[in-house]
């Protein structure tokens, strides 16, 4: 697991107590005209002048020496894996950082609320009822600072279309400034129900945008009580209507659990039949953080005892010709024909394999795990292949 | 206390709920089906059908989340399900607004082969009485132009076709270059046995994007014993005919259709492996239509609707099979009625769908100038019947022919929705109206359902489809992959 906050052991003189962001960089020879807004990576003696902040890890800190009036800051060693273009908050006040951006990581994602109209049984961010614009605020200034080349970033929350105008310009800004970087945002679509809102985030008009949208059950009452809100999935759905009568892409996203596995067939019928126009269905395992922890006798299910119906529901979506995707889950625990469909899902920070899988010749190939669910729970069939 | 609620307060409304509209029928000793208007089905039993409509079902039941899902019921609050219901009519009914695709060219009715159930064709070296004259495909080149519709295919029969090829290059030019203006999507087919095909024709389908559409009946000696040629080499030339089409072409351009004899009737394995082992992915299990020499040569009678059921089903049986070893085939009659129930697409099959395809689907120009409502018009007329017979295409206009009370007539009164009888049936959103065959044989548009045989032979075609794919959950995957393909 790769740790991507915490506190940190020192900060000295930082002109702000409010939390600031830095892009990495170890270039010694970086042109001074660069250096204003990037923070160098010390590891050695010789440090160039000029830059706006520099960081260097507990187990340097004796051969790292700065002059007086530089800014710096001395992470804890399992920060050490910080590179350049890389973008982190500190936060002097809380002696605290936290990675923003990750070069390595195939997807960033941005969380930009903590505030949601849903409480999910499984919600791996639980939602806070406060004010946090602060963080929208820093999405903004997040976004100039993320190389050109980045494919693709996601933003999530909370309930990132919370925010509602102010979202669809963090959106138009994105494209403006990561002209060939794809969006993908974790929604719950409800927003989308509200024609002129689906329009005008239509209008952006981005080559390559796409919603996630979690649905649970066909029957709204068994979404409604998952996603903890009445009237949910009705307006889900007309949000996802009126975001394909746009044009505009739109992914399903199943999470598999004890109580969404009886209706999944199901559900992947009614999306054949009725949403056969969306642009990827993901079938996800579930995540050991947050809710799901102090819910877990009523969400979990072995992934070993369902991988018939799981099968079952991927020949029915790819049927329908649906582009279908298995997240989550681990070989082991896979039918043979999920095989076309199965993805390393998992991000590279929260990822890792359980003792279990010492000697497995597929582990290469296999999504591995949540750490969370290596601390809380995972399946009992887990065997190296 | 939990800050969760219980799943018991989502649903508390449930029993509140309200019927959308379906249909019921009986379907076996068990069980009932009902379906609604865009073709999903529920198998239920009896007491499940009273409850359901007292709405007394058991709302932590699995019927009720499939109801539910499947838009059979909704509670008042929710407004998707009447979204889908009208999103998913509007798709399947999407091709009206479109208007006529396939126009048929009946080039000539001359032909090298004296099959003894054909319907319309003639053994003459008479041109000039049977074959369609320059003048008449401008006329008619005119009216396909005419139709709205951005995708236009002209098919090209006959009596065999390739007799008259000039024609037909005169035709495929004329098209072409209209269409340089008319920027229609525009394919040709042609209709042929094949026997007659040779380089020449080959170098032109291919320069133009021909396809082929062309018959096999069975091996060897049932082919030749159905299709008479003078040498006896119908079958022959057909193999050697279709692998110099596909050589030239390529494999997808070529496709066959079959026709069921009294002679098929017991051999409906050999005929799949004849196309299995001539490289087809499927076969299509035609019953013998009523028309023409099938009626008057007696041979449409020599056998029941009974026993091609029997045919059909023991085919049927035998293409599982063979899928579930591992061989990739299919029916495809089958295919587009799965397509029906268990997609929201309408497959656009023209003798099964409702309004009916006559004139407004497909449209025939015959040899003689004539304009029928559809291929089996034709035939009919050939009997003495001109009830379809639309116009002439030299003295007729476009409004003339497509507003003609003949065909506006046949299309309302055979409406399914409307007609007695189908419209309350529950297979009524998986059947369609078939004007032509009723009035052949009940001398009406509309036919007595109990004593039709099309009824007959579909809604046994309809429950055992259903049948097959509920007994058996290969099966239904199976048909699954048929229905989406």
């Amino acid at each position: 697991m790769i740790k991507l906050g915490g506190r940190v052991i020192q900060v000295h003189e930082i002109g702000s107590e409010r939390a600031t962001l830095f892009v990495m960089s170890s270039n010694p020879n970086l042109p001074q005209v660069l250096r204003a807004d990037k923070a160098f990576i010390a590891k050695s003696r010789a440090i160039p002048k000029g830059f706006a902040h520099y960081i260097t890890f507990e187990s340097f800190v004796d051969e790292v020496s700065f002059s007086e009036g530089e800014s710096f800051t001395v992470l804890p060693d399992e920060f050490n894996y910080l590179n350049d273009d890389d973008v982190v908050r500190i936060t002097p006040n809380k002696e605290h950082i936290r990675v923003l951006y990750r070069k390595k990581a195939t997807n960033n994602t941005i969380m930009i609320t903590e505030q949601c109209n849903h409480y999910c049984l499984m919600c791996s961010q639980p939602p806070k009822n406060q004010d946090d614009s602060y963080l929208l605020s820093e999405a903004f200034n997040l976004i100039k600072l993320i190389p050109k080349y980045t494919k693709e970033i996601g933003f999530s929350g909370g309930e990132p279309t919370l925010f509602g105008e102010r979202f669809l310009e963090l959106l138009d800004f994105t494209k403006s400034h990561l002209p060939q970087t794809g969006i993908h945002i974790l929604s719950n679509g409800r927003a989308f129900k509200d024609v002129s809102f689906a329009k005008r985030y239509a209008n952006i008009n981005h080559f390559d945008m796409m919603v996630g949208i979690p649905i649970y059950s066909s029957n709204s009452s068994i979404h409604d009580y998952i996603v903890q809100s009445a009237g949910a999935l009705d307006e889900t759905l007309a949000g996802v209507l009126n975001l394909k009568r746009l044009n505009q892409k739109v992914e399903i996203r199943v999470v598999i659990h004890k109580q969404s596995i009886e209706g999944l067939l199901d559900l992947c019928e009614f999306i054949g039949r009725n949403l056969l126009f969306v642009d990827h269905v993901a079938l996800m395992g579930l995540e050991m953080m947050g809710f799901t922890r102090a819910n877990l006798d009523s969400l979990w299910i072995d992934p070993y005892e369902y991988k018939d119906i799981l099968s079952d529901a991927v020949s029915i979506l790819n049927s329908y010709k649906l582009t279908t995707s298995v997240y989550n889950h681990q070989l082991c625990t896979v039918n043979k024909d999920i095989l076309p469909f199965y993805r390393k899902s998992i991000s590279d920070w929260k990822n890792e394999f359980a003792p279990e899988c010492d000697g497995c010749k597929s582990a290469n190939d296999c999504g591995g795990f949540f750490s969370s669910s290596l601390q809380h729970r995972y399946s009992d069939h887990i065997k190296a292949l | 206390m939990s800050k969760f609620k219980e799943l018991e307060s989502y649903a508390t409304e449930d029993s509140s709920y309200e019927l959308l509209p379906f249909k019921f029928d009986r379907f076996n000793d068990e069980s009932y089906i009902i379906t609604n208007i865009v073709g999903e089905y529920l198998l239920i039993e009896h007491e499940d059908l009273e409850a359901l409509v007292h709405r007394k079902l058991d709302v932590t039941s699995r019927l009720y989340s499939q109801l539910r899902s499947k838009h059979f019921i909704r509670l008042p609050k929710e407004k998707s399900p009447i979204e889908f219901l009208a999103l998913k009519l509007r798709t399947k009914l999407s091709r009206l607004s479109q208007f006529t695709n396939l126009h048929i060219f009946v080039v000539t009715l001359r032909c090298d082969h004296s099959c003894p159930y054909c319907q319309v064709s003639r053994q003459s070296e008479d041109k000039s009485s049977f074959d369609m004259t320059r003048d008449m495909a401008d006329k008619s080149l005119d009216f396909v132009f005419r139709s709205p519709s951005p995708a236009i295919k002209i098919e090209f029969q006959g009596g065999e076709p390739l007799l008259n090829f000039e024609l037909i290059k005169y035709i495929v030019d004329s098209a072409e270059s209209r269409n340089r203006v008319a920027g229609r999507d525009l394919a040709f087919v042609i209709a042929t046995t094949l026997s007659l095909i040779n380089d020449e024709i080959l170098d032109f389908c291919k320069l133009h994007k021909i396809q082929i559409s062309t018959s096999l009946d069975g091996p060897e000696a049932l082919h030749n014993s159905n299709r008479p040629r003078p040498s006896k080499d119908s079958h022959q030339r057909f193999v050697a005919g279709l692998e110099k089409a596909r050589d030239r072409l390529g494999y997808d351009q070529i496709s066959a259709l079959m026709t069921t004899t009294e002679l098929s009737l017991d051999k409906v394995k050999e005929i799949i492996d004849e196309y299995l082992r001539l490289g087809f992915k499927g076969v299509f299990l035609r019953p013998l239509s009523p028309y023409g020499f099938a009626i008057k040569t007696k041979r449409f009678m020599a056998y029941n609707t009974e026993r091609w059921l029997q045919f059909y089903k023991s085919g049927l049986d035998y293409i599982i099979e063979l899928n579930r070893n591992g061989v990739e085939f299919s029916e495809y009659y089958s295919s587009l009625i799965l397509k029906k129930i268990l997609t929201a697409q309408e497959p656009g099959y023209v003798d099964l769908m409702s309004p009916a395809g006559i004139g407004i689907a497909a449209i025939v120009f015959n040899y003689d100038g004539k304009v029928y409502a559809s291929d089996e018009s034709r035939m009919l007329a050939e009997m003495g019947d001109r009830t379809f017979e639309l116009g002439n295409i030299l003295s007729d206009s476009y409004e003339d022919i497509i507003l003609s009370d003949k065909l506006l007539d046949a299309l309302e009164e055979s409406f399914t929705l409307s007609a007695p009888m189908c419209s309350e049936c529950a297979f009524e959103p998986y059947c369609g109206s078939e004007p032509v065959y009723h009035h052949a044989i009940h001398k009406d548009f509309l036919g007595r359902k109990p004593e039709s045989e099309f009824c007959k032979k579909n809604m046994s075609i309809f429950k055992h489809l259903i049948t097959l794919m509920e007994s058996n959950s290969d099966t239904k995957k199976l048909f699954l992959g048929w229905a989406n393909r």
